[in-house]
């Protein structure tokens, strides 16, 4: 199984964890990724500018993969939703989809519409699936609660992104399950975590981060997960900072889906990067256990 | 004479355009935070960045990366083994031309003291330095010019590189070549350096190089008797064989040699070798002078920019010494366009006539603008919006060839441009997210000066909105617009809407303010409203469309079907386009 890897433009300064906690869980799940290097930006941060700048890059990279006959995977929620926004796009509407096609056959590409785009979640679900990955844990979490933060751009807008019931995302529940982390209820799941107006408006943007970290830490959430580059760099490293602008010393730290997983499957804490997460996070491998009980020690700096 | 004088002045040139550009490493400024660093200052914390460097274990950082990046070129070869062929020949084979030619007085005869650039192996050599660089050349051409790779621009500068060395190299050839043949260069050969003096002997010698090192003479020609060419070999032995090989060793020249030798007489008559000669020369003299002016100045800033980054970081380096290498950086690029092809939005050039969304040529604009050469308020506001146009991806940075920090280069010389003045509207858009991650480094009002800006843009362009009281203009009824939002892929469900707020009340953002209305100008029900009746400029200044996070919370909850987040899309769009074509 191969898949032509967007990674996110997020992630090779701010979120480099992401892309190697990634390659190492995916390698351990002999699931192939094809870097391909032509690759360019999903076009999510142009939707505000000019739609059809939007939909030119997806489309090239939908492109690029199809010439290889791949499918395209993204652990980003907001590269997911626009590539498949400029797919079902390029689908519906014949007008956009010539003029696209106009501007990638300058470089010899054209767009047919055969690529899917996926996320990592649903191919950990549905390619991989549960069963196989049961087997493929060796370490278990006990007593660790966690909120799970979806991420708007996996739940809506339905018609494009759903791979679950609407308004849900259970497969990620279930993922996150299967490492024996505790799932906790929290009110402001659904939320949006802040990150698309970060820049834009500072103050609504951390509002809204800290609304959320509250409520979750509030729930008995240890940590937040997720599986977005935008949503972590937000509660990681915006949260950072907005704790140090607010004066606050309570955040509630967010993991990677990628790095939760790959500490219950045995990879290296190293590999995963969660020694460069911004708000610490090394506490949580004290969660893990082989057999022994586990020591409760959120929040401690010892790595 | 007239060789030396032409050599001092050029030599004078480029001495004086070294230091001319080398002061402007530490004169010009590259972002806002440099201005305040005097030119002594970074003057002489270059120089004491520099000695410390050397005295500490980093000096082992440079070795490495000043034989595998500068000499081995590691990081062409990493990107595309055709470019650092090309690369490879051209810098390699020119080197050794300048070493082992150019230089022969100073470094050749002094390691081999029996150097005679007609004996071989110089001979060869000389030629195989030369045609490597033509090879390279033609990969040049063929790259640039043939395999039509999109967004690869050219420009003078890199077509002077190419046509300068292509003078030199051909007109070396043809020089060459026409010397074999020319019986005047065998004569002065002949004078100056055998002690041949009979007549015989003369004849005998001349026809031994008539017949074996291509000589044409205007007096003999072949068939030669075998008794006057061992007579002539003897001679040659005595006389030439130190210092010549056969010409055939310089397969290029000889070649020409004998395409010309039908019209060597005449050739030699008018002069032709000694055209050629100068030719060959000033055109090195003219590419020495120019040297520090053109792209070709690569060849000094360019290690020199892939050796500081080597050993600098933002956190840690004297701000002295950032300031001055990024001017130098300027200096380092070769436009060889690798960054433009890795730019994860310069397909968008496809679709945003903007060449500075590139960032090849957006740092080529951004040079002209450092030394004061733009003048223009449109090419600036251009600019700066190619600078705005960045995901900050840090491919660029990642794949160039000589190393400079483009990430860096990009942030300081963004705030220079979007604080001084000029309302950039992409502001409002989520391509500020990466200028948000680096606020700590900016002080609070130069980071929200820019943004403000932006929405006082907005304010002005579609009636001003401050206060309570004034009295809130409601903007023109326009229809054309709500044509535009019909037509677009995304707008057009909004008269379906029934007023009913569901869609506020699901509305992350207005759920943030006691008192919505009054702090984001409308919420999201009553933008659909004000779409509905045509009331774009109430819509295009309220700070609800420019705060929505496009969450698709009010979309999944409208019971009408009405794609609220997909109109506020189109909305932005259609403002920003406005707003960019009047300004
Ligand atoms: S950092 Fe900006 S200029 Fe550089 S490659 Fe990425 S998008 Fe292009
Ligand atoms: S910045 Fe670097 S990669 Fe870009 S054109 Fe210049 S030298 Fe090449
Ligand atoms: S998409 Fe925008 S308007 Fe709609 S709920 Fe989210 S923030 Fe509010
Ligand atoms: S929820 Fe739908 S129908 Fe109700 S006000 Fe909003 S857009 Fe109109």
């Amino acid at each position: 199984m191969d898949f032509a890897i967007q990674r996110c433009c997020v992630t090779p300064i701010y979120l480099k964890s992401y892309n190697s906690s990634t390659d190492a869980v995916l390698r351990a799940l002999d699931i192939g990724l094809v870097d391909i290097k032509e690759f360019n930006c999903c076009g999510y941060p142009l939707k505000d500018i000019d739609l059809k700048a939007h939909v030119l890059a997806s489309a090239r990279n939908l492109c690029l993969a199809e010439k290889r006959n791949l499918d395209v995977m993204t652990f980003c929620n907001c590269c997911y939703e626009s590539l498949r926004e400029a797919k079902h796009l390029l689908g519906e509407d014949e007008s956009i989809k010539r003029d696209i096609n106009e501007k990638l056959m300058k470089e010899g590409l054209e767009y047919g519409g055969t690529t899917e785009v996926r996320h990592l979640l649903e191919v950990l679900y549905n390619d991989v699936g549960l069963e196989a990955l049961k087997e493929k844990v060796v370490m278990s979490f006990k007593g660790l609660k966690i909120a799970v933060h979806y991420g708007c751009h996996i739940l809506r807008p339905r018609q494009l992104v759903q791979f679950d019931d609407p308004g849900t995302a259970r497969v990620f529940d279930q993922l996150v399950e299967i490492t024996g982390a505790e799932i906790i209820p929290w009110e402001a799941q659904l939320d949006c975590c802040g990150a698309p107006v970060w820049g834009i408006d500072d103050d609504l943007s951390m509002d809204l981060t800290q609304k959320k970290t509250k409520d979750a830490r509030q729930s008995g959430a240890d940590y937040l997960c997720v599986a977005c580059a935008y949503c972590q760099v937000q509660f990681d490293r915006v949260q950072k900072m907005l704790l140090s602008r607010r004066g606050e010393d309570k955040g509630l730290p967010s993991i990677l889906f990628t790095q939760l997983l790959g500490l219950s499957l045995g990879i290296d804490s190293e590999a995963l990067g969660i020694d460069q997460n911004e708000l610490d996070a090394r506490g949580i491998t004290h969660f893990l256990s082989h057999e022994e009980s586990p020591t409760q020690s959120y929040g401690s700096s010892t790595p | 004479m007239f060789f030396s004088v032409s050599l001092y002045i050029a030599l004078s040139i480029f001495v004086l355009g070294l230091f001319w550009k080398i002061s402007t490493w530490f004169r010009y400024t590259v972002g806002p935070g440099a201005r305040e660093i005097k030119t002594s200052q970074r003057l002489f914390a270059a120089i004491k960045g520099i000695i410390v460097t050397i005295l500490s274990p980093k000096i082992l950082t440079l070795l490495k990366v000043f034989v595998l990046d500068v000499l081995f070129q590691r990081r062409i070869f990493v990107e595309s083994r055709l470019r650092w062929a090309m690369h490879m020949y051209i810098y390699g084979g020119f080197m050794l031309l300048l070493l082992m030619h150019a230089f022969e007085d100073f470094i050749t005869l002094t390691l081999f003291p029996d150097y005679a650039s007609t004996l071989n192996p110089f001979l060869f050599l000389r030629t195989l330095f030369g045609v490597m660089v033509m090879v390279g050349l033609g990969i040049s051409v063929y790259r640039r010019h043939i395999l039509k790779i999109p967004r690869l621009m050219n420009n003078a500068m890199d077509h002077y590189m190419v046509i300068i060395l292509a003078i030199i190299m051909v007109s070396g050839f043809l020089l060459e070549g026409t010397k074999v043949v020319s019986h005047t260069s065998y004569q002065e050969m002949v004078e100056d350096w055998s002690d041949v003096d009979d007549e015989e002997s003369f004849k005998a010698l001349e026809s031994y190089w008539v017949e074996k090192f291509g000589v044409v003479s205007p007096d003999l020609e072949g068939p030669f008797d075998a008794e006057i060419l061992a007579q002539g070999r003897d001679l040659h032995e005595m006389n030439c064989e130190a210092c010549h090989s056969r010409p055939q060793w310089a397969f290029i020249s000889y070649g020409v040699a004998k395409i010309v030798s039908p019209l060597a007489v005449s050739l030699d008559k008018a002069g032709v070798p000694t055209i050629l000669w100068s030719l060959h020369f000033l055109a090195c003299f003219v590419g020495l002078a120019y040297l520090p002016f053109s792209r070709m100045f690569h060849i000094l800033a360019g290690p020199l920019s892939l050796l500081a980054n080597a050993v600098m970081d933002r956190e840690r380096s004297d701000p002295a010494n950032i300031a001055t290498r990024q001017v130098m950086e300027l200096d380092a690029c070769t436009h060889c366009g690798t960054c433009s092809l890795q730019c994860s939005v310069g397909v968008l050039f496809e679709q945003i006539q903007n060449e500075n969304i590139l960032p090849s040529e957006k740092l080529a604009s951004v040079k002209r603008f450092t030394a004061n050469r733009i003048a223009k308020e449109k090419d600036i506001k251009r600019i700066q919006e190619g600078l705005y146009l960045c995901t900050n991806c840090y491919n660029c940075t990642l794949v160039c060839p000589v190393g400079i920090n483009l990430q860096d280069l990009w942030f300081n010389v963004r705030e220079t441009f979007i604080q001084d003045g000029h309302p950039e509207v992409f502001a409002l858009s989520t391509l500020s997210f990466y200028r948000g991650l680096r606020r700590d480094e900016l002080d609070d009002k130069d980071y929200e000066k820019p943004l403000q800006l932006a929405s006082q843009t907005m304010a002005e362009e579609f009636g001003l909105f401050d206060s309570q009281d004034t009295p809130i203009d409601l903007g023109s009824l326009d229809n054309s617009f709500k044509k535009d939002l019909r037509t677009s892929a995304q707008g057009s469900t909004f008269s379906f809407c029934f007023t009913c707020t569901t869609c506020t009340s699901a509305c992350p953002v207005a759920c943030n303010y006691d008192n919505p209305p009054e702090a984001l100008g409308l919420t999201p029900h009553q933008i659909v409203r004000a779409t509905a009746v045509g009331l774009p400029d109430l819509i295009f200044r309220s700070k609800m469309l420019w705060t929505c996070l496009g969450c698709y919370q009010c979309q999944e909850a409208c019971p009408q079907g009405v794609r609220v987040t997909d109109i506020l899309y189109a909305l932005k769009n259609m403002a920003i386009r406005r707003v960019k074509e009047k300004t």
